[in-house]
Protein backbone atom coordinates (compact mmCIF):
# COMPACT_ATOMS: atom_id res chain seq x y z
CA UNK A 1 0.00 0.00 0.00
CA UNK A 2 1.33 3.53 -0.42
CA UNK A 3 1.52 5.76 2.47
CA UNK A 4 1.80 9.04 2.48
CA UNK A 5 3.45 11.02 5.14
CA UNK A 6 3.58 14.64 6.62
CA UNK A 7 5.60 17.57 7.38
CA UNK A 8 8.07 16.98 5.39
CA UNK A 9 6.18 15.34 2.65
CA UNK A 10 6.85 11.80 1.51
CA UNK A 11 5.83 8.36 0.05
CA UNK A 12 6.70 5.00 1.67
CA UNK A 13 5.47 1.79 -0.05
CA UNK A 14 4.48 -1.01 2.60
CA UNK A 15 3.33 -4.44 2.18
CA UNK A 16 -0.49 -5.15 3.61
CA UNK A 17 -2.50 -6.41 4.42
CA UNK A 18 -2.14 -5.16 8.18
CA UNK A 19 -3.93 -2.80 10.68
CA UNK A 20 -3.60 1.10 11.73
CA UNK A 21 -2.10 -0.03 14.82
CA UNK A 22 0.29 -2.60 12.89
CA UNK A 23 1.40 0.35 10.78
CA UNK A 24 2.08 3.24 13.16
CA UNK A 25 3.89 0.34 15.46
CA UNK A 26 6.22 -0.61 12.53
CA UNK A 27 6.40 3.35 12.19
CA UNK A 28 7.28 4.02 15.28
CA UNK A 29 4.86 6.94 15.54
CA UNK A 30 2.55 7.29 18.55
CA UNK A 31 -1.58 6.50 17.50
CA UNK A 32 -1.83 9.77 19.40
CA UNK A 33 -0.27 12.24 17.48
CA UNK A 34 -1.77 11.19 14.26
CA UNK A 35 -5.10 10.24 12.24
CA UNK A 36 -4.72 7.71 9.82
CA UNK A 37 -6.63 8.53 6.45
CA UNK A 38 -7.72 5.96 3.77
CA UNK A 39 -8.44 7.40 0.53
CA UNK A 40 -10.29 10.66 2.32
CA UNK A 41 -11.86 8.67 5.36
CA UNK A 42 -10.48 8.61 8.53
CA UNK A 43 -10.22 4.96 10.16
CA UNK A 44 -9.71 3.79 13.95
CA UNK A 45 -6.65 2.16 14.99
CA UNK A 46 -8.09 -1.50 14.75
CA UNK A 47 -9.29 -0.98 11.33
CA UNK A 48 -7.55 -3.60 8.46
CA UNK A 49 -5.92 -2.06 5.80
CA UNK A 50 -5.31 -3.64 2.51
CA UNK A 51 -2.44 -3.91 -0.11
CA UNK A 52 -4.45 -1.76 -2.28
CA UNK A 53 -5.25 0.83 -0.35
CA UNK A 54 -3.94 4.69 -0.14
CA UNK A 55 -2.92 5.49 3.34
CA UNK A 56 -2.20 9.09 4.75
CA UNK A 57 -0.63 9.57 8.08
CA UNK A 58 -1.32 13.08 8.75
CA UNK A 59 0.50 14.39 12.08
CA UNK A 60 -2.01 16.53 14.24
CA UNK A 61 0.71 17.86 16.60
CA UNK A 62 0.89 21.79 15.77
CA UNK A 63 4.36 23.81 17.47
CA UNK A 64 4.93 26.81 18.80
CA UNK A 65 3.91 27.98 22.22
CA UNK A 66 1.85 30.63 21.09
CA UNK A 67 -0.92 29.48 18.61
CA UNK A 68 -3.91 31.86 17.40
CA UNK B 1 -15.02 -0.27 16.24
CA UNK B 2 -18.50 0.98 16.87
CA UNK B 3 -19.72 4.05 17.11
CA UNK B 4 -20.71 4.45 20.98
CA UNK B 5 -23.64 6.48 20.53
CA UNK B 6 -25.33 5.46 17.63
CA UNK B 7 -23.24 1.62 17.08
CA UNK B 8 -22.33 2.60 13.18
CA UNK B 9 -18.73 2.23 12.21
CA UNK B 10 -16.85 4.69 14.13
CA UNK B 11 -14.30 6.57 12.29
CA UNK B 12 -12.57 8.11 15.05
CA UNK B 13 -11.40 6.58 18.63
CA UNK B 14 -10.92 8.88 21.65
CA UNK B 15 -9.72 6.89 24.15
CA UNK B 16 -9.76 9.70 26.69
CA UNK B 17 -13.56 9.48 26.69
CA UNK B 18 -13.23 5.00 26.34
CA UNK B 19 -15.49 5.55 23.15
CA UNK B 20 -15.18 5.59 19.27
CA UNK B 21 -17.34 7.59 17.33
CA UNK B 22 -19.04 7.96 13.40
CA UNK B 23 -18.54 11.24 11.62
CA UNK B 24 -22.23 12.75 12.46
CA UNK B 25 -22.25 11.43 16.14
CA UNK B 26 -18.38 12.27 16.77
CA UNK B 27 -19.16 16.01 15.08
CA UNK B 28 -21.92 15.81 17.75
CA UNK B 29 -19.40 15.11 20.49
CA UNK B 30 -17.12 18.07 19.72
CA UNK B 31 -20.20 20.57 19.88
CA UNK B 32 -21.04 18.77 23.14
CA UNK B 33 -17.30 19.73 24.54
CA UNK B 34 -17.69 22.88 23.57
CA UNK B 35 -21.13 23.61 25.34
CA UNK B 36 -19.57 21.77 28.20
CA UNK B 37 -16.25 24.23 28.14
CA UNK B 38 -18.34 27.32 27.59
CA UNK B 39 -20.53 26.68 30.65
CA UNK B 40 -18.22 25.33 33.46
CA UNK B 41 -16.24 28.64 33.11
CA UNK B 42 -18.76 30.87 32.17
CA UNK B 43 -17.18 31.81 28.76
CA UNK B 44 -19.90 33.73 26.69
CA UNK B 45 -23.47 34.73 26.50
CA UNK B 46 -25.57 32.93 23.94
CA UNK B 47 -25.72 34.21 20.90
CA UNK B 48 -22.60 36.79 21.94
CA UNK B 49 -20.18 38.74 19.00
CA UNK B 50 -17.03 37.22 19.76
CA UNK B 51 -13.56 38.14 17.72
CA UNK B 52 -11.59 34.85 16.80
CA UNK B 53 -7.58 34.70 16.43
CA UNK B 54 -7.87 32.63 13.34
CA UNK B 55 -4.39 31.64 11.82
CA UNK B 56 -5.84 28.89 8.80
CA UNK B 57 -4.73 26.22 11.01
CA UNK B 58 -7.12 23.35 12.58
CA UNK B 59 -8.39 24.69 15.69
CA UNK B 60 -8.98 28.01 14.89
CA UNK B 61 -10.81 27.06 11.69
CA UNK B 62 -12.54 24.32 13.70
CA UNK B 63 -13.35 26.84 16.67
CA UNK B 64 -14.50 29.50 14.48
CA UNK B 65 -16.46 26.47 12.46
CA UNK B 66 -18.09 25.32 15.75
CA UNK B 67 -18.77 28.72 17.49
CA UNK B 68 -20.62 29.66 14.52
CA UNK B 69 -22.41 26.27 14.65
CA UNK B 70 -23.30 27.02 18.45
CA UNK B 71 -25.15 30.14 17.14
CA UNK B 72 -22.13 32.62 18.32
CA UNK B 73 -21.63 35.98 16.20
CA UNK B 74 -18.01 35.22 15.46
CA UNK B 75 -16.04 37.06 13.33
CA UNK B 76 -12.24 36.33 12.74
CA UNK B 77 -9.41 37.79 12.67
CA UNK B 78 -5.76 37.46 11.15
CA UNK B 79 -2.56 38.46 11.89
CA UNK B 80 -0.11 38.16 9.06
CA UNK B 81 3.39 37.80 10.71
CA UNK B 82 5.74 37.57 7.87
CA UNK B 83 7.06 33.97 7.99
CA UNK B 84 7.95 33.64 4.23
CA UNK B 85 5.99 31.26 2.13
CA UNK B 86 4.04 29.59 5.47
CA UNK B 87 2.43 32.63 6.04
CA UNK B 88 1.35 33.51 2.48
CA UNK B 89 -0.14 29.64 2.63
CA UNK B 90 -1.33 30.33 6.24
CA UNK B 91 -3.39 33.76 5.00
CA UNK B 92 -4.64 32.02 1.50
CA UNK B 93 -6.55 28.99 4.07
CA UNK B 94 -7.99 30.98 6.28
CA UNK B 95 -9.13 33.65 3.28
CA UNK B 96 -10.51 30.84 1.26
CA UNK B 97 -12.61 29.47 4.57
CA UNK B 98 -14.05 32.85 5.62
CA UNK B 99 -14.89 33.52 1.52
CA UNK B 100 -16.78 30.19 1.09
CA UNK B 101 -18.60 30.50 4.78
CA UNK B 102 -19.18 34.08 3.99
CA UNK B 103 -18.34 34.81 7.26
CA UNK B 104 -16.98 38.11 8.35
CA UNK B 105 -12.79 38.45 8.73
CA UNK B 106 -10.48 41.11 9.79
CA UNK B 107 -7.20 41.82 8.64
CA UNK B 108 -3.80 42.73 10.47
CA UNK B 109 -0.33 42.26 8.46
CA UNK B 110 3.14 42.94 10.63
CA UNK B 111 4.93 44.13 8.15
CA UNK B 112 2.65 46.78 6.22
CA UNK B 113 1.19 47.98 9.36
CA UNK B 114 4.43 48.23 11.84
CA UNK B 115 7.36 47.28 9.77
CA UNK B 116 8.22 44.61 10.99
CA UNK B 117 8.24 40.52 10.59
CA UNK B 118 8.49 37.29 13.29
CA UNK B 119 11.88 36.45 11.55
CA UNK B 120 13.48 39.76 11.99
CA UNK B 121 12.17 40.10 15.45
CA UNK B 122 13.89 36.70 16.67
CA UNK B 123 17.08 37.72 14.83
CA UNK B 124 16.85 41.48 16.26
CA UNK B 125 16.17 40.57 19.90
CA UNK B 126 18.35 36.60 19.49
CA UNK B 127 15.53 35.13 21.14
CA UNK B 128 13.29 32.63 20.06
CA UNK B 129 10.55 33.18 17.09
CA UNK B 130 7.57 32.09 19.15
CA UNK B 131 8.45 34.92 22.10
CA UNK B 132 8.01 37.97 19.82
CA UNK B 133 5.32 35.93 17.51
CA UNK B 134 3.40 35.17 20.93
CA UNK B 135 3.68 38.71 22.36
CA UNK B 136 2.45 40.54 18.58
CA UNK B 137 0.13 38.09 18.37
CA UNK B 138 -1.47 39.03 22.18
CA UNK B 139 -1.25 42.52 21.69
CA UNK B 140 -3.11 42.88 17.87
CA UNK B 141 -5.90 40.53 18.80
CA UNK B 142 -6.40 42.05 21.78
CA UNK B 143 -6.02 46.17 20.10
CA UNK B 144 -8.36 44.72 17.16
CA UNK B 145 -11.26 43.67 20.09
CA UNK B 146 -10.85 46.64 21.71
CA UNK B 147 -11.07 48.87 18.62
CA UNK B 148 -14.00 47.01 16.72
CA UNK B 149 -15.70 46.92 20.01
CA UNK B 150 -15.81 43.01 20.68
CA UNK B 151 -16.91 42.34 24.05
CA UNK B 152 -14.85 38.39 24.13
CA UNK B 153 -12.09 37.48 22.22
CA UNK B 154 -11.81 33.16 21.25
CA UNK B 155 -8.36 31.29 20.90
CA UNK B 156 -7.71 28.37 19.19
CA UNK B 157 -5.89 26.47 22.39
CA UNK B 158 -6.89 22.64 23.00
CA UNK B 159 -6.43 20.36 25.96
CA UNK B 160 -2.86 19.74 24.58
CA UNK B 161 -1.80 23.35 24.26
CA UNK B 162 -2.73 23.99 27.61
CA UNK B 163 -1.25 20.45 29.55
CA UNK B 164 2.26 21.26 27.04
CA UNK B 165 1.72 24.75 28.58
CA UNK B 166 0.84 23.48 32.11
CA UNK B 167 3.83 21.48 31.77
CA UNK B 168 6.11 23.72 30.58
CA UNK B 169 5.27 26.24 33.73
CA UNK B 170 5.28 23.46 36.86
CA UNK B 171 9.06 21.97 35.58
CA UNK B 172 10.07 25.91 36.28
CA UNK B 173 7.59 26.77 38.95
CA UNK B 174 6.54 29.86 36.86
CA UNK B 175 4.50 31.07 39.87
CA UNK B 176 2.83 34.12 38.28
CA UNK B 177 2.33 32.27 34.34
CA UNK B 178 0.23 29.24 36.75
CA UNK B 179 -1.92 32.68 38.01
CA UNK B 180 -2.52 33.58 35.01
CA UNK B 181 -3.31 29.87 32.67
CA UNK B 182 -7.04 29.83 32.83
CA UNK B 183 -9.40 29.04 29.79
CA UNK B 184 -10.83 32.30 30.85
CA UNK B 185 -9.33 35.66 31.47
CA UNK B 186 -11.67 38.10 32.68
CA UNK B 187 -11.89 41.82 30.83
CA UNK B 188 -10.05 44.12 33.06
CA UNK B 189 -8.64 48.02 32.11
CA UNK B 190 -6.85 47.66 28.87
CA UNK B 191 -7.33 43.62 28.23
CA UNK B 192 -10.74 42.08 26.24
CA UNK B 193 -11.78 39.33 27.82
CA UNK B 194 -10.42 36.38 26.83
CA UNK B 195 -11.63 32.62 25.96
CA UNK B 196 -10.34 29.14 24.90
CA UNK B 197 -13.43 27.24 24.36
CA UNK B 198 -11.42 24.21 22.72
CA UNK B 199 -10.10 23.22 26.57
CA UNK B 200 -11.58 20.11 26.49
CA UNK B 201 -11.09 18.75 23.11
CA UNK B 202 -7.53 17.49 22.20
CA UNK B 203 -5.18 18.51 19.07
CA UNK B 204 -5.90 15.12 17.70
CA UNK B 205 -9.84 16.11 17.85
CA UNK B 206 -9.75 19.63 16.08
CA UNK B 207 -7.49 17.91 12.81
CA UNK B 208 -10.41 15.14 12.87
CA UNK B 209 -13.22 17.85 12.81
CA UNK B 210 -11.75 19.57 10.14
CA UNK B 211 -11.38 16.34 8.14
CA UNK B 212 -14.57 14.76 9.09
CA UNK B 213 -16.29 18.97 8.27
CA UNK B 214 -14.59 19.31 4.79
CA UNK B 215 -12.30 22.13 6.85
CA UNK B 216 -9.66 22.89 4.59
CA UNK B 217 -7.07 23.68 7.12
CA UNK B 218 -3.19 24.30 6.86
CA UNK B 219 -1.98 20.67 7.90
CA UNK B 220 2.06 21.83 6.74
CA UNK B 221 3.70 23.48 10.51
CA UNK B 222 5.35 26.87 11.07
CA UNK B 223 9.44 26.46 10.19
CA UNK B 224 10.29 28.47 13.43
CA UNK B 225 8.09 25.84 15.49
CA UNK B 226 10.97 23.21 15.40
CA UNK B 227 13.12 23.10 18.21
CA UNK B 228 10.13 24.76 20.24
CA UNK B 229 10.16 23.21 23.41
CA UNK B 230 6.54 23.16 23.98
CA UNK B 231 6.57 20.18 21.06
CA UNK B 232 8.95 18.62 23.07
CA UNK B 233 5.92 18.76 25.98
CA UNK B 234 3.33 17.20 23.73
CA UNK B 235 5.43 14.30 22.81
CA UNK B 236 6.21 13.38 25.80
CA UNK B 237 2.78 13.80 27.03
CA UNK B 238 1.66 11.91 24.47
CA UNK B 239 3.92 9.07 25.29
CA UNK B 240 2.07 9.24 28.84
CA UNK B 241 -1.44 9.19 26.83
CA UNK B 242 -0.74 6.57 25.07
CA UNK B 243 -0.14 4.05 28.49
CA UNK B 244 -2.73 5.54 29.84
CA UNK B 245 -5.60 7.27 28.21
CA UNK B 246 -6.97 10.28 30.05
CA UNK B 247 -3.53 11.19 31.70
CA UNK B 248 -3.05 14.93 29.98
CA UNK B 249 -6.61 15.90 30.62
CA UNK B 250 -6.32 14.60 34.22
CA UNK B 251 -3.18 16.77 34.18
CA UNK B 252 -4.98 19.99 33.09
CA UNK B 253 -8.69 19.86 35.06
CA UNK B 254 -7.03 18.68 38.24
CA UNK B 255 -5.01 22.04 37.92
CA UNK B 256 -7.54 24.49 37.28
CA UNK B 257 -9.92 22.62 39.25
CA UNK B 258 -7.28 22.17 42.43
CA UNK B 259 -4.70 24.20 41.95
CA UNK B 260 -4.72 27.45 39.94
CA UNK B 261 -6.19 28.85 42.87
CA UNK B 262 -3.67 28.74 44.88
CA UNK B 263 -1.35 31.22 42.20
CA UNK B 264 -4.35 33.43 41.10
CA UNK B 265 -3.65 35.69 43.80
CA UNK B 266 -0.12 36.67 42.43
CA UNK B 267 -1.24 37.07 39.14
CA UNK B 268 -4.02 39.38 40.22
CA UNK B 269 -1.56 41.53 42.06
CA UNK B 270 0.67 41.71 39.29
CA UNK B 271 -1.93 42.98 37.28
CA UNK B 272 -2.96 45.79 39.33
CA UNK B 273 0.39 47.59 39.03
CA UNK B 274 0.09 48.17 35.50
CA UNK B 275 0.84 51.85 33.33
CA UNK B 276 -0.07 52.58 30.17
CA UNK B 277 2.57 52.76 27.45
CA UNK B 278 3.17 56.16 26.16
CA UNK B 279 3.20 54.84 22.15
CA UNK B 280 -0.11 53.13 22.19
CA UNK B 281 -1.66 53.23 25.23
CA UNK B 282 -1.30 49.61 26.14
CA UNK B 283 -1.08 48.87 29.91
CA UNK B 284 2.45 48.29 30.76
CA UNK B 285 4.39 46.95 33.77
CA UNK B 286 6.74 50.27 33.29
CA UNK B 287 5.16 53.73 32.58
CA UNK B 288 7.09 53.53 28.97
CA UNK B 289 6.53 51.69 26.42
CA UNK B 290 4.63 47.89 26.00
CA UNK B 291 6.24 45.21 25.17
CA UNK B 292 4.95 44.80 21.70
CA UNK B 293 6.19 48.74 21.08
CA UNK B 294 9.44 48.04 22.07
CA UNK B 295 9.64 44.96 20.37
CA UNK B 296 8.94 46.80 17.04
CA UNK B 297 11.67 49.66 18.11
CA UNK B 298 13.98 46.84 17.75
CA UNK B 299 12.63 44.84 14.68
CA UNK B 300 11.59 47.50 12.84
CA UNK B 301 13.66 47.17 9.36
CA UNK B 302 15.66 44.40 10.55
CA UNK B 303 15.95 41.13 8.00
CA UNK B 304 16.24 38.45 8.90
CA UNK B 305 19.63 36.65 7.41
CA UNK B 306 18.65 33.42 5.25
CA UNK B 307 19.09 31.09 8.12
CA UNK B 308 16.07 32.40 10.36
CA UNK B 309 13.77 32.05 7.24
CA UNK B 310 13.79 28.57 6.20
CA UNK B 311 10.54 29.55 3.53
CA UNK B 312 11.89 32.34 2.09
CA UNK B 313 15.02 30.25 1.88
CA UNK B 314 12.75 27.75 0.27
CA UNK B 315 11.07 29.72 -1.97
CA UNK B 316 14.31 30.67 -3.61
CA UNK B 317 15.82 26.94 -4.42
CA UNK B 318 12.48 26.09 -5.93
CA UNK B 319 9.10 24.71 -4.22
CA UNK B 320 10.25 20.95 -4.50
CA UNK B 321 13.43 20.78 -2.00
CA UNK B 322 13.10 19.98 1.32
CA UNK B 323 12.69 22.55 4.12
CA UNK B 324 15.03 22.12 6.84
CA UNK B 325 13.91 24.43 9.60
CA UNK B 326 16.90 25.92 12.03
CA UNK B 327 17.43 25.61 15.22
CA UNK B 328 14.64 28.46 16.23
CA UNK B 329 12.27 28.56 19.23
S1 LIG C 1 5.38 28.28 15.81
FE1 LIG C 1 6.09 30.09 16.92
S2 LIG C 1 6.68 31.55 15.33
FE2 LIG C 1 5.42 29.98 14.36
S3 LIG C 1 3.33 30.80 14.38
FE3 LIG C 1 3.56 29.54 16.24
S4 LIG C 1 4.22 30.96 17.83
FE4 LIG C 1 4.55 31.99 15.85
ZN1 LIG D 1 -22.76 7.40 15.62
ZN1 LIG E 1 2.74 50.14 23.14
Amino acid sequence: MKVLLRNPRRELEIEGPTTVLALLKRLEINPESVLVIRGDTLVTRDARLADADDIEIRPVISGGSNPA
Amino acid sequence: MKCRRCGQPAVIDVRRHNAAFCADCFVHHCREQVKRAVHDFDMLEPGQRVLVAVSGGKDSLALWHLLRELGYEADGLYIGQGIGEYSDHSRDATVAFADAQGWKLHEIDIRGQYGFDIPGAAFATKRAPCGSCGLSKRHLFNKAALDHGYPVVATGHNLDDEAAVLLGNVLRWETGYLGRQHPVLPESRGFARKVKPLVRLGEREMAAYCVIQGIDYMVEECPMAAGNKHLGYKDMLNGLEEQSPGSKAAFLFGFLERGHEHFAVEAGEEREALGECRECGSPTSNDDLCAFCRLRERAQGVDAPVELGPTRRRRNRGRHSPSRPTSAG
